[in-house]
């Protein structure tokens, strides 16, 4: 029979900082404002990775709880966040980050 | 199994804030039709005045509950003081304002209360998870808020800004929570701190990536510099009433949390986040001070005065004596009073359609409008540091925590940028009572509970200016056992 071989969780560890670095350049770099918004959630979600996976690691349930209470912070965030788009595109007919400047000095 | 315990009355301020939240969206249901939705703005204030008399029946007393996440310490109660003042202040300003302006949903109120409830999470919680909890209640409530005004472009831009930025910091402040996490298998700060102490891990890559990655996150919520790049934005695009509740609320709770984690979790790191913040807090006063010169705005101009304020709390960060820690309470609950304060002026000399926030629209308002101006200018010549105000004194107690540690330099910058200040904000008193009117500013209407808010900022500016002491024990008691 094959047998999945125990992968280190040290390469979770690392998989989660490549995403994290991946959100974070998105964010910085793309400007349509739910494509930012999107790599924002991959942020979170490789932080989450992170947190499962040292709640594995260290055997306590703390970790997993908090990528619970993280899931449920973004969905509302999303929300928010949706809603603040659709209300922008009504009142600018873009949501391109680059577009949106009135307010600067 | 053994359930844990539960202690209601250590969370009674906070259950009568939520709760008076969901009431205000209730009522509004059943009363949708009634144009007039000050009412429940009154019913907030009950709500928030009833949580302050609670939440002060609990003094003198360190109570930790709800399996050790949560306490009721000093610290909480000074901080949920502080909240519940500047959130009585905001809804009595933004009774008439949303009025005004067309923004008065049942809502607007209930958010206000919910972001206060946050606030007061995460100044009390000493887990993580609350902490983190608190301070994204907070936010999402803030970042509906600031949209508030869906017809104005310039709102909803802010709303925009404002939750994309939120929302990454929040991402940089949850990846320093699992470095913690991951480092020291707890999420509990006491238990940190040991865990940290007992193992030696002062020098662990993890912990010192998880102290940039707070600091970031922070840095966003006070407004510091290089993480300061929304604040004009948002504070100018945002309805006003709602730009005094984040300039002073969500920067007292920022701090809150911050002093809280820095300091009961991560003491030995004192020496490294020193540096650091040394920096940040010489960046963000410069910074702050020298563009708010250049502003056309008084609504920019007291954005980047914010900044700069964050800063002169950053010097008592860094110098994290008891003076130092316990000035920062003081500044906060003094700089609600003069922000608010000053926020009010500028709503009341506002009416529909024409905002007058360009500080040219002040010229020669002091002989027109004598009360309102003379409150103005007390305000102004308190952020300026002017005694015998309230800024004054929180500047003093500041600086001289940063001399007793023998940060000569940072508290000589600091007043060298104090000085810097006052060029702005008296060129806005100058041109109140020394320069003709531009054109005529007329028709204004002060609402009651504007005029309300103001006579008490005014009375809070001049009462911890003139009898700090008071204040100053009280916060010295607040913040023992902190660390």
């Amino acid at each position: 029979m094959w047998v999945v071989p125990a992968i280190p969780p040290a390469l979770f560890l690392v998989l989660s900082g490549i995403l994290f670095t991946i959100g974070v350049i998105g964010a910085l770099t793309r400007r349509n404002a739910i494509v930012v918004f999107m790599c924002i959630e991959l942020m979170l979600n490789s932080v989450n990775l992170s947190f499962i996976t040292f709640s594995r690691f260290l055997r306590s349930m703390d970790g997993v709880l908090f990528a619970f209470f993280v899931i449920a912070v973004a969905a509302a965030e999303a929300a928010v966040g949706l809603a603040i788009f659709v209300m922008l595109y009504r009142s600018r007919e873009t949501i391109n980050v680059d577009e949106i400047n009135l307010l600067k000095w | 199994m053994k359930l844990p315990e539960i202690d209601l009355c250590l969370i009674a301020p906070e259950i009568i804030v939520a709760a008076f939240g969901f009431f205000v969206l209730l009522v509004d249901v059943f009363f949708s039709k009634r144009e007039n939705k000050a009412y429940l703005g009154w019913i907030s204030l009950v709500g928030i005045f009833f949580a302050g008399a609670l939440a002060v029946t609990q003094a003198g007393s360190v109570k930790s509950g709800f399996e050790g996440m949560f306490i009721s310490d000093g610290y909480a109660l000074f901080f949920r003081i502080t909240f519940l003042i500047i959130a009585f202040l905001t809804v009595l300003i933004s009774m008439g304002y949303t009025q005004r302006e067309g923004i008065a949903f049942g809502e607007y109120y209930a958010l206000i209360l919910f972001a206060t409830l946050g606030m007061m999470l995460m100044a009390a919680g000493t887990h993580l998870v609350i902490i983190f909890l608190g301070l994204e209640t907070m936010s999402i409530s803030i970042y509906i808020l600031a949209g508030m005004m869906r017809e104005d472009k310039r709102s909803v831009e802010a709303a925009l800004k404002y939750f994309l930025l939120g929302a990454f910091a929040t991402g940089f402040l949850l990846y320093g929570i699992a470095l913690i996490y991951g480092a020291t298998g707890s999420l509990y700060l006491k238990d940190v701190a040991s865990y940290i102490a007992s193992k030696n891990l002062l020098r662990n890559p993890m912990l010192l990536m998880s102290l940039v990655f707070l600091t970031i996150g922070f840095g966003f919520k006070i407004a510091s510099v290089p993480f300061h790049m929304w604040t004009p934005d948002v504070y100018e695009g945002a309805p006003t009433s709602i730009t005094a509740f984040m300039a002073t609320g969500v920067k007292a709770a920022g701090f809150s949390a911050l002093v809280r984690v820095f300091f009961s979790a991560l003491p030995g790191f004192r020496p490294d986040w020193t540096s650091i913040m040394w920096l940040i807090a010489v960046a963000t006063m410069t910074v702050g001070n020298i563009v708010a010169i250049s502003q056309s705005n008084i609504k920019r101009m007291l954005a980047y005065s914010s900044i700069a304020h964050a800063g002169y709390i950053l010097v008592a960060f860094v110098a994290g004596n008891d003076l130092g820690v316990s000035g920062i309470l003081f500044y906060l609950m003094a700089y609600a009073f003069m922000n608010i304060g000053a926020f009010t002026c500028v709503i009341l000399l506002g009416k529909k359609g024409e905002e007058n926030t360009l500080i040219r629209d002040y010229a020669g308002i002091g002989f027109k409008y004598p009360l309102l101006s003379a409150a103005m200018t007390i305000f102004l010549l308190s952020m300026a540091g002017i005694p015998p105000l309230g800024g004054f004194m929180a500047k003093f107690y500041v600086f001289s925590a940063a001399v007793k540690e023998k940060f000569y330099w940072l508290a000589i910058l600091g007043v060298l940028n104090s000085a810097v200040s006052v060029y702005y904000y008296l060129r806005v008193t100058v041109l109140m009572y020394f320069r003709e009117p531009e054109r005529e500013i007329t028709g204004l209407q002060f609402s009651p509970a504007a005029v309300a808010a103001l006579v008490l900022a005014v009375i809070g500016t001049l009462y911890m200016g003139i009898f700090p002491s008071n204040v100053l024990s009280f916060a010295q008691k607040s913040i023992a056992g902190l660390m």
